[in-house]
């Protein structure tokens, strides 16, 4: 019978792969654990943090500019756009980047339901990846408790 | 007063026990910032330029694990700033350690990534310095227009610990004899690494620029 560990560690590397098959995530997220190591072992967790950060504050700043009805500054939700595509480029936020691309191409051409609909989904999509890796994060919590390392997973 | 020998011994102990102490509070201290009076030979400083927080702080640590010293900025303005080439009576005092290299993302509100570019290479004084772009666009002529403005090399974002390593090995080995070898010193060559797009006008851009480059511009390390 499996051990506590082993199970936790299977559920790791299938939840992880799941991640990656549905396109949550890229290998830039691959790219970020590689900087983790024993000095910096919360790096990807701080980094992702200050990424979801970034998202509502972000997200906050377009609503706002696109609530001036028959006002928007469209350049001022592409410029946001732009600071949302870089970040989640950074992090491996696969899905959320991919939207910034529609988003940016509604902010081009002055698409303001384009707009609308792009921030929804942005908000929508950049919560749902906040907490699949607050799922992830904790059962890496729950190996190392119970005494396991955490497996390398190659995509 | 009289002190007897022992005390002497006992005291003057006491004093280099302390010096030394202070001297490791020193360091330490200087070591929570980003620069610190006495720097290793071997690592490089490196001044980090991005609007976007997140990418700071990955690049940042891509440079840590690089075993590089790096300063992060946030703007152009505040990289002129830190190194004193703001028109502001240059002030060396504003930074303790010799930047040796700088990388900046180009596109960033007020100055761009390739108009500091351009400002360094202005100034006398830290002409020498590489400087690389990091940039999410792959657009040619934005490259071509960097590199020919004496940018070292080209990084497609979202940057990778390979590229940085390659990056910090070129500039350190820059620092010792030069080497008339130019497929060493291919510095787009991390354009087509990074881009999974690599169309035969790279490779022709690629040899164009070593056939172009004359070795003045090669960026030489001081230390």
């Amino acid at each position: 019978m499996d051990t506590l560990v082993a199970q936790l560690q299977r559920q790791f590397r299938d939840y992880t792969i799941s991640l990656y098959h549905q396109g949550f995530l890229d290998d830039q997220f691959t790219e970020l654990k590689k900087l983790q190591d024993e000095c910096s072992p919360d790096f990807v967790a701080e980094v992702v943090s200050l990424f979801f950060e970034d998202c509502e504050k972000l997200i906050g700043n377009m609503a706002r500019a696109l609530d001036q009805t028959g006002n928007v500054d469209f350049s001022l939700v592409g410029s946001s756009v732009h600071q949302l595509k870089g970040s989640s480029s950074s992090v491996g936020a696969k899905r959320v980047k991919g939207l910034c691309v529609t988003f940016k191409e509604c902010c081009d051409s002055q698409n303001f339901e384009g707009c609308v609909r792009c921030l929804q989904q942005v908000d929508i999509e950049y919560k749902s990846l906040k907490a699949k890796l607050q799922d992830l994060f904790n059962l890496e919590q729950q190996i190392v408790q119970a005494g396991g390392r955490i497996p390398q997973v190659d995509i | 007063m009289f002190v007897s020998f022992f005390d002497v011994i006992y005291l003057t102990s006491l004093f280099f026990i302390l010096l030394s102490v202070s001297q490791e509070r020193t360091m330490a201290v200087g070591d929570l910032s980003s620069s610190s009076s006495s720097s290793s030979s071997q690592e490089l400083h490196v001044l980090a330029v991005d609007d976007n927080f997140v990418d700071r702080k990955v690049i940042e640590r891509l440079l840590r694990i690089s075993a590089c010293k790096v300063t992060t900025v946030e703007s152009g303005t505040r990289a002129l700033q830190y190194l004193g080439l703001d028109g502001d009576n240059g002030s060396s005092a504003l930074k303790d350690l010799k930047v040796n290299l700088i990388v900046t993302d180009y596109s960033m509100p007020g100055l761009t990534g390739y108009e500091l570019l351009k400002k360094i290479k202005e100034s006398s004084a830290f002409r020498e310095i590489p400087v690389v772009i990091m940039s999410s666009e792959n657009i040619q002529p934005r490259i071509e227009q960097c590199m020919t403005e004496g940018a070292e090399d080209f990084l497609l974002k979202p940057v990778k610990l390979a590229d940085v390593k390659r990056l910090t090995e070129l500039i350190m080995r820059s620092g010792e004899p030069q080497e008339e070898d130019k497929a060493k010193h291919s510095y787009p060559n991390r354009i087509l690494q990074n881009n999974t797009d690599s169309s035969s006008s790279s490779h022709d851009y690629v040899s164009s620029v070593d056939d172009d480059t004359p070795s003045s511009k090669r960026m030489k390390l001081e230390s």
